[in-house]
């Protein structure tokens, strides 16, 4: 994946504007947190193929990690740490936020097939 | 001397950081083993350091690693096809007829599994579990004998000492080889410095006090 490029992120978020599509949502600290440091919690989420549709997508940040927010019919899509972005083979939008070991903290996906 | 040795773990590197000492011992001895590996750790956090994976090309590149981690310890590979993290919400029953399938074809002597409740990941919990349910079911006189690993931090204090502790620093190379084979993981579980560790050894050592020990339970029935 590459840093973001707020220009092209936000036209490829607006281009699968109204139309059917399938998210991958998550946001993770790892399966080992509290084990490897008691203080530690375990969190994480995932949500993965949800089917919606979004009438308004906007990208927003500093320049280094930024916030996604989709509008649905009837609630948001959000992402907060997102730092890097590519388009895959299979045409899917992969958004991404690393720790700096370059262990993944949150993702958020978009594809118009559903995902493997 | 074992027949055949079955691993059951639930992620492509659970075998080279848990066992694979005790699994070369075996293969030097000329003992079959085989690995029944429950997912292709899809939901892995470590993408390479540096990053080169992303959570949809993670799958992929993990099967090759896993393959080539099997090729470095010369040991068969069935890759069962569940999804990381997801083990504990599947029936168990059914992963336990699954499990047996292999275990009715292959007849092992010996079974490695994760010790159910005190392995740490809910997978590893979940698929140790579903694994002493499916020899449970076997007949008890070709039944294997099941090594249960557990490794939570209290597991000393609930289980005791384990039974079986094998020293594997005269494999230790073979396992180093087995843990880099998974590259995009490896790095980082090698290089972190634990709270606990004398921060004047270097990562090998380090390694080699961490990991130059496997232990296992022998499982009651």
């Amino acid at each position: 994946m590459k840093p973001i490029e707020i220009e092209k992120v936000q036209e490829i978020l607006q281009s699968y504007e109204n139309k059917e599509v399938y998210v991958h949502l998550e946001t993770t600290n790892g399966a080992y947190a509290s084990h490897i440091n008691e203080k530690a919690y375990n969190v994480g989420a995932f949500i993965r193929n949800a089917k919606l549709a979004y009438s308004k997508a906007t990208i927003v940040g500093d320049g280094k990690t930024y916030r996604v927010g989709l509008k649905t019919e009837l609630g948001w899509v959000y992402a907060e740490g997102l730092s890097d972005w590519i388009i895959n083979e299979d045409e899917q939008l992969l958004l991404a936020g690393h720790d700096r070991e370059g262990r993944l903290m949150v993702a958020l996906e978009i594809s118009e097939a559903p995902f493997k | 001397m074992e027949k055949h040795v079955v691993v059951i773990y639930p992620h492509p590197d659970d075998e080279a950081f848990g066992a694979a000492g005790t699994i070369a011992k075996f293969r030097d001895e000329g003992v079959p083993v085989t690995y029944l590996c429950g997912t292709l750790g899809e939901m892995g956090r470590n993408m390479g350091n540096p990053t080169y994976a992303n959570r949809e090309s993670l799958p992929g590149i993990r099967k090759k690693e896993l393959i080539k981690a099997c090729e470095v310890l010369d040991i068969e590979l069935e890759m069962l096809g569940y999804r990381d993290k997801t083990i504990e919400f599947e029936d168990k029953e059914e992963i336990a007829a699954d499990l047996k399938g292999y275990l009715d074809k292959i007849k092992p002597s010996l079974v490695i599994t994760h010790y159910p409740d005190y392995a740490v990941h809910p997978d590893h919990n979940a698929f140790g579990a579903a694994a002493i349910d499916a020899v449970a079911q076997m007949e008890p006189e070709i039944r294997p004998t099941i090594w249960a690993q557990a490794f939570s931090n209290d597991h000393l204090e609930a289980l005791g000492m384990p039974d079986i502790m094998n020293d594997i620093t005269p494999f230790f190379d073979k396992k180093l080889d087995a843990i880099l084979a998974h590259d995009s993981q490896a790095n980082l579980s090698l290089n972190q410095q634990r709270p606990n560790e004398d921060p004047a050894l270097d990562a090998k050592e380090r390694a080699k006090m961490r990991l130059g020990m496997e232990q296992f339970y022998t499982w009651k029935f």
